[in-house]
This record gives C-alpha cells, structure tokens and sequence, in this order.
C-alpha cells in the first residue's frame, strides 16, 4: 500500500518528521518498506507557456518555441514531438538545477544548439525524477498558473510511503484506514473524510435482486445520468493516485479508484444504457464467458459471485468488471456499485483466474461492512463536482442476517496481564481500546465486553484484543522474563548412533557434506531408479527441478560434474536426507525415508609427497562403509551381497543386508551412465538407510581366556569365481568350537598361479577359555578346514 | 713390582689416546685382559713375601680399578658421541607435511542448524522431525491457515495434488508433536522447507528450524527473554534485538524480530509468537490451561549473516572451494 505523506497529513499531523512517522508505524506492524520522494531535487522550474513553435532551420528533429514564464518570453530549442503552441509544460529556465541519474544536480545554461540560441530547457517527467515517463514534454492542465514554480503547482515536496501490510490489516488499505492507525500511535485527532449526501434530482432507480446472499450480503446501487465522461479529472486527484501507484483513465474510473484508496471501498461504474433488466448478485454458471475490462475472455467457475444482468455476467463480484458494460468515452449515464462481498466468496477465486487486482486484494482481506452508504455519497458528491449529472436516489438491497455482525468479546484483565507477564492498568487498557475505535462495557469487576468495529476481521476473540493491547503499548515496552519449567530426563537409547556420529565418522575419513536438492530432473532420475517411479510435482520451478528423488546419488553425481568443471578431480562428498519411494497410488503411504550417501572420484589419498597417484577403488569406499555399518557396535549382522542395480558397474554392486533385509547398496557408477554424464574416471556411490545403521547394540562382556593363543597361516588357491566370503564361512564352520578369529591377509592372483584360479591367505587363530591347546588339537581343526575347502571350493594349498 | 706406578700412568694414557671404541678395547685387552700388563702383575703376587702381599695386591686393585674407570668414562665419551652421530643422521624434515586422509567437513547449514539446536537442547527442548511431503491438513489447516486464506499467497506451496505439498515450514512437525504428546512440550524442528520461488534471495529448498514450548504460565515475556538470549548467544556479539508486531495465522500476538549488530541498521532474523487457541483447539490443547510460543528461523539466512556468505545460491552448489571454507 503507497500513499502520499501528504494527503495522510491532511487527515492526521502528528507533529513528527517522516522517518520518526515510518518508524513508529512499522513498530506498530505496519511494516515501511520504503520512503520516496515524489520528485528528485530540482530548482529553478516553472509553469511555462509554449507560444509559437517553429522548425529548427538546421535540424529535423528540433523546433524552436517561443515560451512564457509570465513575464517575459524566451526562445528555447526542444525536441519534443509534443511541443505545440499552447501547451502549459515545465520550463526549466537559465540557472534551474535538475536532478541527474547519479543524484546529483546540474545547472541549465545558454545553449546553442545548431547555430540557435535557447534560453532554458522544457522537460518530461523523467528528467525531473517524477516518473521514467520521457514520451514528451510534460503535458500540464489548462488552467495551470503560467509562471508558477513547478514544484509548488504540482505539490512536489511530498513523500510516497510504501507499507508492507499483512493480511490482517485489511483496514489499513486506505488512507483513512492508515490515518486512523496513526491516530491512535500518535494519539492525534483525526479528520475523518465526510461524505457530503447527494440529494437525489432524478427518480430513476435500476433493479437489483441479491441471488447469492450469502456471498453478497449488501449491494448498494445509484443512478446518476447526463454526466460528462470527457471532463478533467482534477490536478489534485491525479496527483494522489499517482502517488498511490493508480494512473488516471478518465475522470469516472478516476474517481471510484480515487474512493477506493481514500475509504477502502472498491466501487464499480457501469454504462447504464448497457444494463438490461436488472443487477443480479448470483453464483456463476458453469462455463459462462466473460470478457474483462483487460480485454481476456474466462470461462466461469460455479464457485464464482457474478454481477449480471438479464443477459449475462457484468464482470466478477470484487475482483474485475467487463469489458462491454464500463464506462468509455460515448457514456453518458451510469450506475455504480458498491457493495460487500464475503471474504470467502472472493478468497482464492481471483488466483484461480490468474488474476489480482485492488478490489480482489481488498475483498479478500475483508472490506467494512457498514462503508457502502458512504462510499457511494462520496463517489456521487465526487462524480456531480467533477462531471456534473444528476443522481437518483441511493438504492440499498441488503440480507441483514448474511451480514456479519459486531462481535463482542469479553476481555479479562488477569488474562491479559498472565499473557503479557506484565500488569497493565485498566486506564491504559481502556484507553488503548477506545482510540481504536471499540465500544467497551464493564462485566464485572475485572472484565470489560468490547466491541469490535465492522472493519476490523481480525479481531474475534480475547488473544486478539490482547495483541492490539501489546502492539498499542509497544512490543518493546513489555516485561523480558526467562521461562521456568520442570526438566524430566529425557529418553536416551545408548545403543543407538546419531546422526552427528555418522556426519562426523565421514567428515574424519575425508568427506566433505553436500546438500542437493529434493526434486531433480525426471530423466536422471530415471537413469539411477527404475523401479521406482518418482512422484512429480504439479507445480514446478523448472524441469530440472520437477520429481522428487528416490534415490541422492543423482544429486551427488551432478554435484561431482560441478567440481570436475571446475578443476576438483579428487571429489568425496556425502549427503543425509530424505527419500522418497512412492508406495502405491496413494500420496499419503509414500516412504520417506532417511538415508545417507556418499560419493567418491579421483585419488585414493589427497595428492600428496607420500601418497603415490592411485586411483581410489571399490575397497576403499566399502572401507568407509564398513566404518559406517560398525558404528552401532553390531557390524557382524551387515553383509554385502554380489548383485545388480540400474546405475552401477554390473560386476562392481553390492547390496548390503542386515540380518537378511536389504539396507542399501554401494558401487562403481554404471560405465555407461558414467559416460553419459562427462565423468572423468571411475566413481563410486553407497546408499544407507539411516534407520537400518542408527539402530546399534549394546556391548556384552565376555570372559577373557588366560591361556596362549595358536595362530596358523593357510594360503589356498580356488577359482577366481569363488567369493571370500564363502571361504570364509566354510573355515569358520569346520575350525571347531575355539576358533577366534579369521584374518585375511593376502589375495594374488598372476604368475605362479594358474589363470583363472586365485590364491587367499588366511590367518586362523584359536584359544581356549581354560586351558592351552594342543599342537594335535590346532593341527586337527587345520585339517578339517583344509578338507572341507577342498571338497566345497576345490581348494588346494598354495606350496 | 716396581712398575706398577709406570703401568698406571700409561694405562691412563693409552685410554686417553684412544681414538675410538675399537681402540679401547685394545687398551682393555692390553691391561685388563687375561694376559694384559695389570692382570700379570696380579699373578706374579704370588711370588712376594706374605708381608708384601697385602700392601702389593690393594695397590693392584685399586690400579686395576682407576684404569677400569678410566676406561669406562672413555666408553661412555664414545658411546654418546656415537648415539649424537646416529641421531644426527637420523634427522628429517619437520615441515613436510603429514601423511594420510585430510579431514573432509561439515555444510555451513548443517553446523548452523547443529548451533541452534545445541543451544536449545541445553535448555531442555528435544528435536522432533517429520515428513517434508506433507498433508494440507498438517501444513495449513491445522495452523489456522484454511484453503484460500490470503496467507496462502505468503507461502508459494509446492503442490502434487489437491492435498499433499512439500512443506512449506517445518510448523506440521509441532501439529504432529501436540496430537501425540500432552504439554508440557518443548521442541525444536530443524529441516529442509520448500517454496516456490527462485531468484537471487530465494531459494527453492531451504532449511529452518521452528521452536515450540507449551506450558502452563507460558507468557510473551518468556518469548520475548528466550530468543533475546538466543540470538545474543548465537552471534556471540551483545547484538540489539527489537520485536516488531506481524501477522502469522499459527500465533497471536505475532512478531517479527529484528536485529541491529552494532551497524545501525535492523535485519529481520526471524519470526515467532504466542500459539493461536485454533492451533491449540485444533491439537486438542485447552488454551485456557496452556499457553505456548512458537518461533521459526532460516537457517541459510543466519549461516550468511554469520559466516558472511553473501548469496544463497553458494550453499546449494556444493562446490567443494566453498564448502573446504567452513571444514
């Protein structure tokens, strides 16, 4: 909302300066986003007179005007194409100072322009800062006062103040609305704007039936004939429009925008002899067209209030009128409208048309139910001062129980102070809700049922008025405390990791965090999931922002492309976040779930003196993986699994399992897909469930044997096909009961060994609870390994 | 006999003659050793009259041990020159660097969210989650924010279908909160939230952490001293605080606060505000018996005015030269 400092002066002067005024009224939530002035500094400018206006003798594009300050005449060069014999515009005379882009000022001298003195400058709006307007030379009324200094005609020194309002404050989309709130900050009188009654000279009347009473509780409607639509609209309404952001149209629109931003009232005129049959308040039909006054054909929703008349729909109740039914140039006798419309019949509906205008923004908020009558004496009084016509009787249709009614809301002073935290006394309590224009009568010793004022929807029960007690006596006036409480212990699982655990075991190991967005393109996302189909969103920014990831290795892979762009070959990084796996058609079961996910390309060791130039491999990401799985002290329940998935190296995947559940997979990037997205070198991924590894085990003694342990090395060579881990459970199952611990501690494959077979050495180790172990005993369980290997896997021991 | 005085005189000198350990021995072996010039002497006692031999044999033995001594002290002289060679040849080059993984680091956001949380943990509060797809219900009704509330227009909603969206705060986590758990509640919600919007100051995805505590006797001054603290800790800088009423549908009274860090000039940092008896009602809360506050913050928005990060874009490019910035 923006308005002139000025007009809001003519109704409240506090007797502060414009930042003091800006500062009180956004502490009191009416938050200033701005504070211009109307024009740049300039000096020097008058009301000046074109008289004669001839070619330039040696230049197309100029002409040579002879121009009066009043006094005298002088020649000035202009190449305006509007410069004309008659024109009132602004004239800069020898010695005025105008504003440059830069701020600054500069000073207008004798000139010559192509061998022609002038003496002066005449200026468009932009040159004097007044708009970015530079389509000619200032066009001034008529009977503007030739020789006036420009500033003081115009009543430039003035201020736009732009508030950011919140939708509560509906009752502020006015200058009288904010006058009223200055008021009462600044505990000044205010001049309220009177509406003067028209005395109707005519008896004409025009039917109106209110279908949709609910939505359209009151119409108010007048007659107004033989006015004349090419009147001016005066200097200055112009002035404060503009000022408001509104350009001017032509004197009626002119002056139901005018009411609009002076009461609040949105108001509509029509061409009368356009009307057939009557005004009709309805819901729309289905399907109904509609042109606007924009010039746009809509189709209408059921769940749209229409103005009609017996042909149709005039325009849509509160939000934009129609093209054929305005008033244009030809009119000569209209109708106006002003009436209330419920917030929730106009909430929404604007938006659902692509639309938002003054009206719909103030509907929407809720317009003072009881403004019409006076709203629409002022239009008329505004209307017959400036177009003449004579105006039939004010017409009201009301449905008074649609209407809403005064509220009254009991008040508790120790309400109040417990909210507050502070004791605020009746007289100021009293005080603050009568300058806000509420009613109040005692109930009770200690409690006061108040009124509440028909403008003002957001205030319906006690914490409302509450707020504006808070808000009146300044936020940063009341009581700072610190809240007490009783603190019972919280619950804590000791065996469980936190996610900071995990953040901070990847952060040791070299990772850096990321974090990607949520929704990415559907095409990746297709390419790294195709089981899963990813939810779209209806509305999204871009296509590469538009379905929601089932997976962050896309998110982490564009991420690794960022920084190989940009000379970062060596890349770790790892993400936490959610996931999210559609489950069914049904929104409502979709799986979000936590997951953590890393990505690895380039160097095995951060370059270095010591490090060598490896490239980093699957085992050293299945390392950081394995340090992630044995954080919850359960590691031996995780297993990796040889398997495929759409995005991965076909013989680089594991998935990994707890106790059998598949929990997440890790391994090289898919070659193809690699390729496809410019990697340079191998890169390799895992995917956790956050669940699946937070949840850990609590540690459980076991007795420590005293006796020696007996260890023995086996290298067995198998086929290359054989996986360690099935090595490893056939040992297990046949090293008897005292087996400890199984170690590998080589894998060769190359000369010396056969192509196609490989050779694993193992470390057992034995111990006994109580008592040492005998060579026979050790050489006994060795056999038995040793046999068994060789039935199940065709080992045999490397000479 | 009588050369036992010669014998100790060139013992001593020889040790000192020594020119290394190889040298010593020699001189050990010359005078101590079985057949050294001391130990014949020691055998030819003997020979003497048994008045002699006593007065003899001590002289012996106390020659013998001053040239053992001498011989020793030589020892150690070489022996330590030789550990000073060793060590001096052992020397290397402490400014190399060290070898290994170089430690990766935590996102700006994650550290700032991290801070916050901390900071309210240690006042009691716990950290609740919830789904980022969520309902209608949960992100607008449920907050006193029905379908076309104007409201709605501050909040560019994400949607899939007439009744799920991506959340568009965190607020839903404090509804889920109070319909599975009886006050008092004190919770701090941190995580990603979604509006559409994109532009130099708006990110499509960011993150917040909302705050809520209901209790009995929960006033606005209780508000008002939580985040005035808060924030003084959060900045570590004795910064100006001033609360500056606004409009959330979820709150009445609601504020906005605003910061002055020493510059003059007032930042919005966050929002908050007593819960709404709606909320309440809509939670099954009696706002009679409870009270509460409610307060939201940005978390890229104060990672910036923290760290000093002057675009918001940086924190979603994830390139690592930014990121190594906050390791």
């Amino acid at each position: 909302m923006k308005f002139s400092e000025q007009w809001l002066r003519e109704l409240v002067n506090p007797a502060v300066d414009t930042d003091e005024l800006a500062h009180q009224v956004t502490m009191a939530g009416l938050e200033v986003d701005d504070v211009e002035s109307v024009a740049k500094d300039f000096s020097g400018v008058v009301v000046g007179e074109i008289l004669t206006a001839e070619q330039h003798p040696n230049a197309d594009k100029l002409q040579v005007c002879k121009v009066s300050n009043g006094v005298e005449e002088f020649q000035v060069v202009c190449g305006a194409p509007n410069a004309r014999a008659g024109l009132k515009t602004a004239f800069a005379m020898v010695g005025a100072k105008l504003p440059t882009p830069e701020g600054d000022t500069f000073k207008i001298k004798k000139a010559k322009l192509r061998h022609v003195e002038s003496f002066g400058m005449l200026c468009a709006e932009d040159e004097l800062g007044l708009s970015e307007d530079h389509g000619g030379i200032m066009e001034l009324a008529a009977d503007a006062p030739v020789g006036t200094d420009l500033r003081e005609y115009l009543n430039l020194d003035d201020k736009i103040i732009d508030v950011d309002l919140t939708p509560n404050r509906a009752d502020c989309l006015s200058i009288s609305g904010i006058a009223r709130e200055v008021g009462v900050l600044f505990k000044a009188p205010v001049t309220y704007v009177e509406a003067k009654p028209t005395e109707a000279v005519i008896n004409d009347t025009f039917p109106v039936a209110l279908e949709a009473p609910q939505q359209c509780p009151r119409f108010v409607g007048r007659v107004v004939r033989n006015v004349n639509v090419q009147a001016q609209s005066p200097l200055w309404m112009v002035e404060k429009l503009r000022r408001a952001g509104v350009r001017s149209i032509d004197p009626v629109v002119d002056i139901t925008n005018y009411v609009l931003q002076e009461l609040g009232q949105p108001m509509h005129a029509y061409d009368l002899d356009k009307l057939t049959g009557g005004i009709f308040a309805r819901m729309a039909d289905q399907g109904e067209k509609l042109t606007l006054l924009d010039g746009q054909e809509i189709e209408l929703n059921n769940d749209t209030l229409v103005i009609a008349d017996q042909n149709g729909p005039l325009g849509i109740a509160g939000i934009m009128g129609g093209e054929a039914s305005g008033v244009n140039a030809e009119t000569k006798d209209v109708f106006l409208e002003a009436a209330f419309f419920n917030p929730i019949a106009i909430a929404g509906r604007a938006r659902s048309y692509g639309l938002h205008t003054d009206s719909s923004h103030r509907f929407e908020r809720g317009v003072d139910w009881q403004l019409q009558a006076k709203a629409m004496e002022r239009a008329t009084e505004l209307l017959i001062e400036i177009c003449g016509g004579e105006a039939g009787p004010v017409i009201e249709v009301a449905s008074e129980e649609n209407l809403p009614k005064v509220e009254k809301i009991r008040l508790r002073h120790a309400k109040v102070n417990s909210y507050l935290s502070f004791d605020m006394p009746v007289e100021e309590i009293e005080e603050i809700l009568i300058r806000l224009g509420m009613s109040i009568t005692k109930d009770g010793d200690d409690a006061w049922l108040v009124d509440v004022p028909s403008y003002r929807f957001d205030i319906s029960i006690e914490v409302d008025l509450i707020e504006e007690l808070a808000r009146v006596y300044g936020y940063n006036n009341l009581p700072v405390r610190v809240p007490k409480a009783s603190l019972p212990f919280k619950a804590d699982v000791e065996a469980n990791i936190g996610l900071t655990h995990i953040r901070r075991t990847l952060v040791a190991r070299g990772y850096q965090e990321a974090i990607t967005y949520s929704f990415i393109e559907a095409g990746l996302q297709e390419k790294f999931d195709n089981e899963n189909k990813a939810v779209a969103l209806a509305n999204p920014i871009s296509a590469e922002m538009a379905v929601m990831r089932t997976t962050v290795w896309p998110g982490l892979v564009k991420a690794v492309q960022y920084n190989q762009n940009r000379q970062q070959s060596r890349v770790r990084l790892f993400e936490t976040g959610q996931r999210f796996l559609p489950r069914g058609e049904n929104m409502a079961d979709m799986l979000q779930e936590n997951v953590v996910s890393g990505v690895v390309t380039g160097a095995r060791h951060p370059e270095g003196w010591t490090a060598g130039n490896d490239a980093v491999d699957f085992f050293d990401v299945k390392g950081d993986v394995e340090a992630l799985l044995a954080l919850g002290g359960a590691a031996d329940e995780f297993s990796f699994v040889a398997d495929r998935h759409v995005a991965l190296h076909p013989g680089q995947t594991a998935r990994i399992e707890r106790n059998g559940e598949t929990i997440g997979y890790m391994g090289a990037l898919h070659p193809s897909l690699a390729k496809d997205l410019g990697m340079n070198g191998a890169v390799y991924l895992f995917e956790l469930s956050m669940d699946a590894i937070t949840a850990g085990r609590l540690p459980r003694y076991a007795e420590l044997s005293k006796f020696p342990e007996s260890r023995r090395d086996l290298a067995l060579i198998v086929d290359e096909k054989v996986a360690f881990e099935e090595l490893r459970q056939g040992a297990l199952e046949n090293a008897g009961e005292y087996l400890k611990n199984i170690t590998l501690f080589d894998v060769y494959q190359g000369q010396g060994i056969e192509v196609g077979r490989k050779s694993i050495a193992l470390g057992l180790t034995w111990q006994h609870p109580s008592r040492t172990l005998n060579d026979d005993e050790i050489n006994g369980a060795v056999d038995s390994v040793i046999t068994a290997l060789k039935e199940k896997f065709g080992a045999s021991l490397r000479e | 006999m009588e050369n036992i005085e010669t014998l100790l005189a060139e013992g001593i000198a020889a040790a000192e003659k020594a020119e290394n350990a190889q040298d010593l021995d020699q001189v050990r072996v010359e005078y101590l050793g079985k057949k050294g010039a001391l130990s014949q002497l020691r055998k030819g006692l003997g020979k003497l009259s048994p008045e002699e031999r006593p007065a003899a044999g001590a002289r012996i033995n106390e020659v013998i041990q001053a040239v053992t001594a001498k011989l020793n002290a030589r020892k150690a002289e070489f022996d330590a020159a030789a550990l000073e060679a060793k060590l001096a040849s052992e020397t290397i080059d402490v400014s190399l660097p060290g070898r290994g993984e170089e430690l990766g680091g935590l996102h700006p956001v994650t550290k700032t969210m991290a801070r916050i949380e901390e900071f309210f943990a240690g006042i009691g509060y716990s950290v609740a989650e919830g789904p980022e797809i969520e309902d209608d219900y949960h992100n607008f009704e449920a907050l006193n924010i029905p379908a076309h509330h104007p409201a709605r227009a501050m909040h560019d909603t994400f949607y899939f279908d007439a009744h799920t969206l991506l959340r568009t705060h965190t607020s839903g986590v404090q509804i889920r909160t109070m319909e599975n758990q009886k006050p008092p509640v004190r919770i701090v919600c941190p995580g990603r939230v979604y509006r559409c919007d994109y532009d130099q100051t708006h990110s499509p995805m960011f993150h917040q952490v909302e705050g809520l505590l209901v209790d009995k006797d929960v006033s606005f001054a209780d508000l008002k001293g939580t985040l005035e603290q808060f924030l003084r800790e959060f900045f570590e800088e004795d910064v100006k605080v001033r609360f500056r009423p606004s409009y959330f549908p979820f709150t009445e009274p609601s504020i906005e606060v605003d910061i002055d860090r020493g510059d003059g000039k007032w930042m919005e940092v966050l929002g908050c505000g007593m819960v709404h008896p709606k909320v309440f009602e809509s939670v099954g809360i009696d706002p009679e018996e409870y009270t509460g506050f409610a307060f939201g913050m940005g978390v890229e928005r104060l990672a910036m005015l923290r760290y000093g990060v002057n675009d918001l874009r940086l924190f979603f490019e994830n390139d690592l030269k930014f990121l190594r910035q906050f390791s």
